[in-house]
């Protein structure tokens, strides 16, 4: 049988993941040290994984309203308010999904029409653009600068808005870049969406991972609330990427719609993850300060070795990511990850991978340990080294 | 603190450089170098030694834990027996304790026959010893908080979004 001629033509149009190639042949060899991850490198809190424990001991095996545990929202609802000052009925507006992956996913689908636009800023995380081609829509990508740290100006968004657009996807602490947006950022974007009816998925999974500051939800500028659909989850913050846990905040109106696809497609979050999650939200404030001040030594730490090494590198102020500039050496980002893997056994990942701006920079995780991170920065500077010769 | 944030940096690693902390903690390498210097002064950072898992090496070694009875002194309560304890090299530790005996000391030597042989001729004759019990160590899984033992290894190989 001649698969591609049945198998969907926008399933077959979606480009592989850029990441992949690497991936892969890093996985083939030994004594690699890999800056590639995009998880954590924590176990999950104790208190949470006993907590879990627990409720498959008392058999809390089976499934929960679709929306997520009403004591969960209501945790989720809690924590958005005193952290964010975001103010959400967990009755109406909250819907627990599994992993901010299916956040984004279900936003977009509630929202599209075919031939909608939808801008994101770009380099990005790599999922957006795949599941609006699904939907039918159009991806319009906005390309930031590292002179700006990766930030969308209200300029470069207004240049790309058409009478088409119908979402903005901001996603801000940013991966790859690092990036962050603070209020006065936000602001600006805010000022150009006033008038319109563009709507805003605002991926907020690296919110707790901040530095120099406090995370600002785009949902807590004045106005924005009614367009915004907040997506978190329990990944990054809480170290939790295996329990598959997030959810999505946002007018009634859309959530409800949300919801209507998560029924179908999912039926609910996992149970047991669910449970997890309320002790997470009640009980782990200081597992995360630690977790933050550990990955603030290691940026830190990292940035100022970049920097050193000659590859130019913004202060990021979110995420667990760095995104140097490798334009020094004259090679494409591809290259110079092939030949670094090659050559060192040294693992990044391309800017490319996450959008045609990403050209001439890498993305490397500092979610590793010291130790791990000095071994490759020693290995990095012997290949910078024997390529100046 | 500044002071807390580089104890808890030389906890973790007591051979960071000042320049390595500094960049860390965003503050000057020669103010770390002030801090340490202070803490030293103080008797906080009494000293810096390394973790050696000894199972690595040929060489033998035989720990045991020994619990001891004592009749404390008049006035000078466990302190007397305690310091003399405390200047025996093979004494790695040396623990005053609440419950069923007092000194608790964490002790190495090459044999069994070493360790008894202490017991029987420097704890035992002292004359405050009531009655020692020892226990030996069969292996070491953690110490100084450190995993000696079991190697973690880092599973995250599946995704690199
Ligand atoms: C920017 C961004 N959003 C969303 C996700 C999805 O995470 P999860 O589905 O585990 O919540 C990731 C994961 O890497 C991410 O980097």
């Amino acid at each position: 049988m001649d698969y591609s001629k049945i198998l969907s033509d926008r399933v077959q149009e979606i480009k592989p993941s850029g990441i992949r190639k690497y991936f892969d042949i890093a996985n083939s060899m030994e004594d690699v040290i890999a800056l590639g991850v995009g998880e954590p490198d924590f176990k999950t809190p104790w208190i949470v994984r006993a907590a879990a424990i627990d409720t498959l001991e008392k058999g809390k095996t089976s499934y929960t309203s679709n929306s997520g545990l009403e004591l969960l929202r209501k945790a989720i609802a809690h924590y958005l308010s005193s952290k964010f000052g975001v103010e959400y009925d967990p009755e109406k507006e909250v819907v627990v999904t599994v992993g901010g992956s299916e956040g984004i996913d279900i936003c977009i689908r509630a929202l599209l029409n075919p031939g909608d636009e939808v801008l994101i800023v770009e380099p990005c995380y790599v999922a957006y653009a795949p599941i609006i081609e699904l939907t039918g829509g159009k991806v319009v990508p906005i390309p930031t600068k590292a002179e700006n740290h990766f930030r969308l100006t209200p300029e470069e968004l207004r240049a790309h808005i058409t009478d088409k657009t119908k979402l903005l996807i901001l996603p801000y602490p940013n991966n790859p870049t690092g990036g962050v947006m603070r209020r006065e950022h936000l602001e600006a974007i805010a000022e150009v969406l006033r008038d319109t009816d563009i709507m805003v998925l605002s991926d907020e999974i690296y919110a707790e991972l901040t530095y120099n500051g406090r995370h600002v939800s785009f949902a807590a500028i004045p106005g924005m609330k009614e367009r915004t659909i907040l997506v978190n989850g329990f990944s990054k913050a809480f170290s939790m990427t295996g329990w598959r846990l997030g959810y999505a905040c946002g007018p009634a109106p859309v959530i409800a719609q949300m919801t209507k696809i998560h029924q179908f497609a999912i039926m609910c979050a996992p149970t047991t993850s669910q449970h997890a999650a309320v002790e997470a939200l009640r009980r782990c404030e200081e597992n995360i300060q630690s977790m933050v001040q550990e990955y603030d030594r290691r940026r830190r730490y990292i940035v100022d070795g970049f920097n050193k090494l000659g590859l130019d590198c913004f202060e990021p102020e979110g995420a667990f990511y760095i995104f140097p500039s490798i334009q020094s050496t004259g090679m494409t980002s591809d290259e110079f990850c092939e030949k670094l893997l090659y050559s060192k056994r040294v693992a990044v990942v391309p800017g490319t991978a996450f959008g045609a701006s990403g050209e001439g920079f890498v993305r490397v995780s500092y979610s590793y340990s010291i130790k791990h991170i000095q071994e490759a920065l020693r290995r990095i500077g012997e290949f910078l080294q024997e390529l100046r010769g | 603190m500044n002071k807390d944030k580089v104890l808890q940096l030389l906890e973790e690693n007591a051979r960071y450089s000042y320049e390595e902390m500094g960049v860390m903690l965003g503050i000057p390498a020669d103010e770390v170098e002030k801090i340490v210097a202070q803490l030293e002064k103080e008797g906080i950072i009494r000293g810096y030694k390394v973790i050696v898992d000894r199972d690595k090496l040929k060489e033998n070694v035989v720990s045991a834990i020994i619990e001891l009875k004592v009749t404390p002194k008049r006035d000078l309560g466990f302190d007397e027996i305690a310091e003399k304890i405390t200047q025996y090299p093979e004494v790695e530790d040396l623990y005053l304790m609440s419950g069923g005996y007092d000194l608790a000391l964490l002790i190495s030597c090459e044999t069994f026959k070493d360790i008894a042989m202490f017991v029987a001729q420097r704890l035992a004759t002292l004359d405050s010893v009531l009655s020692t019990a020892t226990h030996f160590v069969l292996c070491r899984y953690k110490e100084k908080g450190l995993d000696v033992h079991f190697s973690q290894t880092d599973e995250r190989r599946n995704v690199w979004y």
